[in-house]
């Protein structure tokens, strides 16, 4: 069943047409690192072609390499036939390679059109430029079903329209193979399913799509190509409709892998955490988080489910200490948080609280220190390692080895920058430290972004066995399959609002994506908000 | 050309060196102003280079960067054999004060400065009695009856310039109107002529017509000002008349250069004493600048005046109070 | 990635590169030196024998070193908290009044072992109340520090212009200068006290309190990487958002770190005043303060490298004198050129030549990680 990495040979050579990528070799070093080791590729034109990968498997080396952002060491690329040699993004986009950041890159005050012309504005007067161009985009747009309003000020658009966007932006420089790295991050199941239909459209008028992904639904859902990378290697190349999710899951991981998660019904105690009418407004103004109440109990692992934006950033953020209240109250392990008596971060932690951030490297680490001063973040204060005036350097070492042996962190070196450990370690330095406490309640953001799939179910066993253990746990991700196979209730948030809850084991990945767009369906099992 | 000035001095100090114990190795340390300061520094510079063209004899210089290296400078000076030094400015004297009992037998010249040591000659000016001179001038050219002062860096020193004027311009006309203004607080106030200018421009703007500026290179910007704006200014240290003729209406004039020449000549001589030199206009030390750039701006009955003035302090008819020897303009 | 970015062995950031931009700014200085017609080696070795070939040079250099390891320092712990402080200036000039101020008190009354401790006490203290304007300013009302402690550089010289001018002045003297301490209160200068020891020095301005600044060198090091508070002030000044999940209140911190900024600056009074002048005057920091940036940048903020690099200062502060007195074609202006073409290669410059020297010291090139 396991296909070996080859070369793809030539199928039908002659009369075909050229492959739209072809990679013969390509290596790429980063310093001692053997980031892709002769990697071979070939995407045949007007296909949909997956890569799949862990994360530090050298996707997006490759495809940074294929978009002319570094150079490779050594190896041949072709496009449509013809060698290429890649100096600059200039010369990518000019072989007709366009490419789709995670992150968008578009200027937030101006308007659609404008940043589509953006670098492509076709002479010093905008005027004649940007009527060449909407012409042109109205065209794209009704060829390939894209519709945005191309008067629109970006940033005031949804993630899912700002994606459009960076897809006619491609589209509009002449791209004929693009490539979309993670582009569904960001998006509701519904809005998924509607970038796949562009993707459709796209490829049934002969453009090569090339998507790099670590969900292995998406790949199975639309492609018919495959590519698995692991360790800087392409280790199979196969056709979608002759593979299965496991098949693919052993192929990223190098071992067999369990998807679902094994837990046993909560048994769930007192009530730890009481959120009785929460609302919290942002620097701006705007109503972030809109009347919530909930509540969590000890040994119960309560998921909130939701498109990212919809405030349940803000709610954890407050729930933790780090975002004051305006409006409700906290209850939490007998503290009490009200917008007039406003608790910091290290008030809460003493409360008992303990808090995996969203996004570890901006709120959880700080990638210049050493792995065993991030590893002490928080608790810095703590008597254990302190003296009077001086830390206790051997104290916070051997803790911070005991943490990095419990949780596997590779390397275990408590001397290396938090910076140079991959996603996965860096989250299990977080966890670790946040877990290794006890807490009597465990904020959890996004535990598993961008993290590995074996490690994402070490993290998810973890966080069941905090659960056991009598901790009340409240997890936030967008992660559906994460919040189903993890939570023992779900609540789903839409525009700062909880809409709806749903027992976990009832919950349908249908019924939550309807949830999570503010519609809640009439179906069994949903309760409408205290 | 100067290299080659200088090194043609060298060459005549090597070669003569070993022929006569007259031959004297002189030495100047300038203070932080720099000897092209358009100033002070600069006055004692020109009398200077005047001694060395006329004798072809050398002179060893520093120009100091910061408080400490006065001292440095000084003792450097000594130890490599120079003889008289000059110490320039009265912020050198706590340190001429310790490198002077180092070296009993070097000689020093303080200017500006009294240290009071056997080996040390100290030359001071009146700044008070030209000042007054140069505000009886004011006063008389004055239509207005309004007259300005424009100071550079806030300090006694300036404030002993100021006091005199006023009193000399209260002496022609116990009416008269006087503005004062100093340009800062720090040294940069001593070059800043965009700000003399601004100063001056608004002392005419409230009805002065003549201005006095003791403010170095700051004042550069308050004569411009008055050739601008058709009004008078008086320059001060050097003869600065030339600058503006027609509205230069005269200078207040310090012999710092006479008085750096006679300490190398003197030296040369073998009649340099140490002690106290006090230069007023008795001494021609300080006083007004009557040429041909300025003529014809002052009366018969100014020169008149400020002559007559000139004789009662230096005959003592007409006390001018120093404004150091109580640090207060009460008089 | 699940590898760090390729990096090159720490030498080749600590030692080449400020070597190598060190060499720079000498050979274009050389050029200069040319141009007007003198021998750069010439020029070379009278700075290099003036800043260390004879006692009294040296210390000179060493008295210089002193002053810098002061701003350097502070600099160098505001930068930990992300804070440019620019005030180092005024913070030295007010932590002088505080130095001139107590010995002005007690300098008849007190003894030279309790007189030291007070000055450096009074030095901290002034200084760290001149910085915490600035940083109460940053910390409440976001004014930002570059411009506030700019600002304060100018109060501060308005401030001891007009109290010396106006209060403090020694009556009837011509300079805006304090009266003389007694010498019972002048911290010994470093000749005097190898004397008692019996060693001979010639006279310099090097005092005890360039064993001071070496103390303060170790403090900073234990006080930055080896308390709670210094571990504070690097999360603040290394991710402000973790400090914020952490609860640390990143206000308290600016402030903190400011006040011993302004400490640590203001230990230069403790050199100047007490050590050197023996009176409160004007003028006496010399732009030690605004060198103290160049010299914390040079000296990576670390306390080791800020020693090298005053002494690096020092020497040309010190060497650069010397070389506008034996060649008088090398005025001083000349000489601030030379210190300036050190600040810009080893400042401004710093990473002209460091993605080149770092490609030549690491294998098959460097670049930067991107999530995979």
């Amino acid at each position: 069943m396991r296909v070996e990495a080859t070369a793809p040979s030539a199928e039908g050579a002659g009369a075909a047409a050229p492959p739209a990528i072809m990679l013969r070799g390509v290596n790429k070093h980063f310093g001692p690192v053997h980031a892709n080791s002769d990697i071979s590729l070939e995407v045949a034109a007007g296909t949909i072609h997956g890569i799949i990968g862990e994360n530090g498997a050298g996707k997006s080396t490759l495809m940074s390499i294929l978009y002319g952002f570094y150079r490779a060491d050594s190896g041949e690329i072709r496009v449509f036939g013809e060698p290429l040699r890649l100096d600059s993004t200039a010369d990518a986009i000019g072989a007709g390679i366009g490419m789709v950041f995670q992150h968008f890159m578009l200027v937030d005050p101006f308007t659609v059109l404008e940043n589509v012309v953006l670098g492509a504005e076709g002479g010093p007067l905008l005027g004649p430029g940007l009527a060449a161009a909407r012409r042109e985009l109205q065209r794209l747009e009704a060829d390939f079903g894209l519709e945005v309003d191309l008067d629109a000020v970006v940033g005031e658009l949804p993630v899912g329209v700002q994606q459009r966007v960076e897809i006619l932006k491609a589209l509009y420089r002449g791209a004929r193979v693009l490539i979309l790295d993670e582009p569904t991050g960001v998006l509701t199941p519904q809005e998924t399913e509607r970038l796949f239909r562009v993707f459709r459209a796209l490829r049934d008028q002969g453009v090569t799509i090339v998507l790099i992904t670590h969900k292995l639904r998406e790949i199975m859902a639309v492609t018919e190509a495959v590519s698995v990378m692991r360790h800087g290697k392409m280790v199979a190349h196969l056709k979608t409709a002759e593979t299965s999710l496991e098949e693919l899951a052993e192929l990223m991981v190098g071992r067999k892998v369990l998807l679902r998660v094994e837990k046993n019904a909560a048994e769930p105690g007192s009530t730890v955490l009481e959120v009785e009418n929460l609302s919290l407004v942002d620097e701006r103004g705007v109503t972030r988080v809109d009347g919530v109440s909930l509540s969590v109990r000890a040994g119960e692992i309560v998921g909130i489910a939701g498109v990212a934006g919809n405030g349940q950033s803000e709610l954890l953020a407050a729930l933790a200490g780090i975002l004051p209240i305006q409006r409700g109250r906290i209850a939490v392990c007998g503290g009490e948080v009200t917008p007039e008596h406003p608790r910091d971060a290290r008030e809460m932690r003493e409360f008992g609280l303990a808090h995996v951030p969203e996004d570890r490297l901006r709120m959880g680490l700080v990638g210049s220190f050493e792995a065993r001063e991030s590893s002490i973040l928080g608790y810095h204060r703590d008597p254990a390692f302190n003296g009077p005036i001086l830390t206790h350097p051997s104290e916070i070492l051997a803790d911070c080895r005991k943490k990095m042996s419990a949780y596997d962190v590779r390397p275990q070196d408590p001397v290396l920058l938090t910076a140079n450990f991959s996603g996965g370690n860096q989250q299990k330095i977080v966890l670790a430290r946040e877990m290794e406490r006890h807490p009597d309640l465990l904020l959890v953001g996004q535990p598993t972004r961008g993290v590995d799939i074996g490690a994402v179910e070490f993290i998810h066993k973890s966080l069941i066995a905090m659960r056991d253990a009598g901790c009340a746990v409240l997890l936030v991700s967008v992660e559906l399959d994460e919040i189903r196979s993890l939570s023992d209730r779900i609540l789903v948030m839409f525009e700062g609002r909880i809409v709806g809850e749903v027992a976990g084991a009832e919950a349908t990945e249908r019924t939550l994506g309807l949830m999570m767009a503010g519609v809640v369906p009439e179906d069994a099992g949903v309760r409408a908000p205290a | 050309m100067k290299r080659m000035l200088i090194a043609a001095g060298l060459a005549f100090v090597m070669a003569s060196g070993a022929a006569g114990a007259a031959e004297i190795k002189p030495a100047v340390v300038f203070d932080m102003g720099g000897k092209f300061d358009k100033s002070f520094n600069e006055g004692i510079y020109n009398g200077l280079e005047k001694f060395r063209k006329e004798t072809g004899i050398a002179y060893r210089e520093f120009e100091v960067t910061n408080e400490t290296q006065r001292e440095q400078a000084l003792r450097r000076m000594a130890q490599r054999g120079s003889d008289p030094v000059i110490a320039v400015g009265f912020a050198q004297a706590p340190a001429l004060e310790k490198v002077a009992r180092e070296f009993p037998d070097t000689r020093f010249t303080i200017i500006d400065m009294v240290v009071d040591l056997p080996n040390v000659q100290s030359v001071v000016f009146k700044e008070h009695e030209g000042s007054f001179l140069v505000g009886v001038a004011a006063a008389m050219a004055s239509k207005t009856g309004k007259v300005g002062f424009v100071g550079g860096m806030d300090i006694p020193l300036i404030r002993k310039f100021a006091c005199g004027y006023e009193q000399g311009v209260l002496y022609a006309n116990p009416d008269a109107e006087i503005f004062q203004n100093m340009t800062g607080t720090t040294p940069s106030a001593w070059n800043n002529p965009t700000k003399g200018g601004e100063l001056a421009r608004s002392q005419f703007d409230r009805g002065a017509d003549v201005v006095y500026a003791a403010a170095g290179g700051t004042g550069i910007g308050v004569y411009q000002a008055a050739k601008d704006s058709g009004k008078l200014a008086i320059g001060v240290d050097s003869n600065q008349n030339y600058l503006h003729p027609g509205t230069m209406l005269t200078s207040m004039t310090k012999r710092v250069d006479v008085a750096a020449y006679n300490t190398f000549k003197t030296a040369l001589d073998g009649t340099w004493k140490p002690g106290i030199q006090v230069l007023g206009l008795a001494e021609d030390g300080v006083g007004w600048a009557l040429d041909e750039h300025n003529r014809d701006l002052v009366s018969a009955a100014m020169k008149a005046k400020v002559e007559q003035a000139r004789t009662d302090i230096i005959a003592g008819k007409i006390k001018v109070h120093d404004y150091m020897a109580d640090n207060t303009c009460n008089y | 990635m699940n590898e760090g970015p390729a990096r090159p062995p720490r030498w080749v950031g600590m030692v080449l590169i400020p070597l190598v931009n060190l060499t720079l700014a000498l050979a274009i200085a050389g050029l200069i030196i040319l141009s007007i017609g003198e021998n750069p080696l010439t020029a070379l070795r009278f700075l290099l024998f003036g800043a260390f070939g004879y006692i009294e040079g040296l210390g000179y250099t060493l008295y210089y070193t002193t002053n810098f390891v002061f701003t350097g320092l502070a600099v160098a712990v505001a930068f930990r908290a992300k804070l440019f402080n620019i005030g180092g200036e005024g913070q030295a000039y007010i932590g002088g009044l505080g130095v001139g101020l107590v010995a002005l008190a007690f300098d008849d009354t007190l003894p030279l072992v309790l007189m030291v401790p007070l000055a450096i006490a009074a030095a901290a203290a002034f200084g760290a109340a001149w910085a915490y304007i600035p940083a109460y300013l940053q910390a409440r009302r976001g004014s930002h520090i570059v411009i506030t402690t700019i600002m304060f550089n100018f109060i501060a010289a308005a401030l001891m212009v007009y109290l010396l001018v106006n209060v403090l002045i020694k009556p009837g003297q011509m300079s805006p200068e304090s009266r003389e301490f007694a010498p019972s209160a002048w911290l010994p200068f470093m000749h005097e006290a190898l004397g008692w020891f019996g060693i001979a020095m010639a006279r310099s301005p090097l005092n005890l309190s360039f064993l001071w600044a070496l103390v303060c060198c170790v403090l900073v090091w234990a006080f930055i990487w080896h308390t709670r508070w210094g571990y504070e002030i690097r999360t603040v000044g290394g991710n402000e958002a973790a400090a914020v999940y952490a609860g640390i209140r990143p206000t308290r911190v600016i402030i903190l770190a400011m006040c011993v900024s302004g400490a640590l600056a203001g230990f230069v009074g403790v050199n100047e005043i007490l050590g050197v002048h023996h009176r409160l005057l004007l003028n006496f920091t010399a732009g030690y303060g605004f060198t103290g940036i160049a010299v914390a940048l040079m000296g990576r903020n670390h306390p080791v490298g800020i020693l090298l690099a005053s002494l690096l200062f020092g020497a040309l502060y010190q060497g650069g004198a010397e070389l506008a007195f034996e060649i008088p074609a090398i005025t001083r202006d000349l000489v601030v050129v030379i210190q300036g073409l050190v600040i810009l290669f080893s400042g401004a410059l710093e990473y002209m030549f460091r993605p080149q020297l770092e490609r030549l010291f690491t294998r098959r090139g460097a670049a930067l990680p991107v999530e995979g």
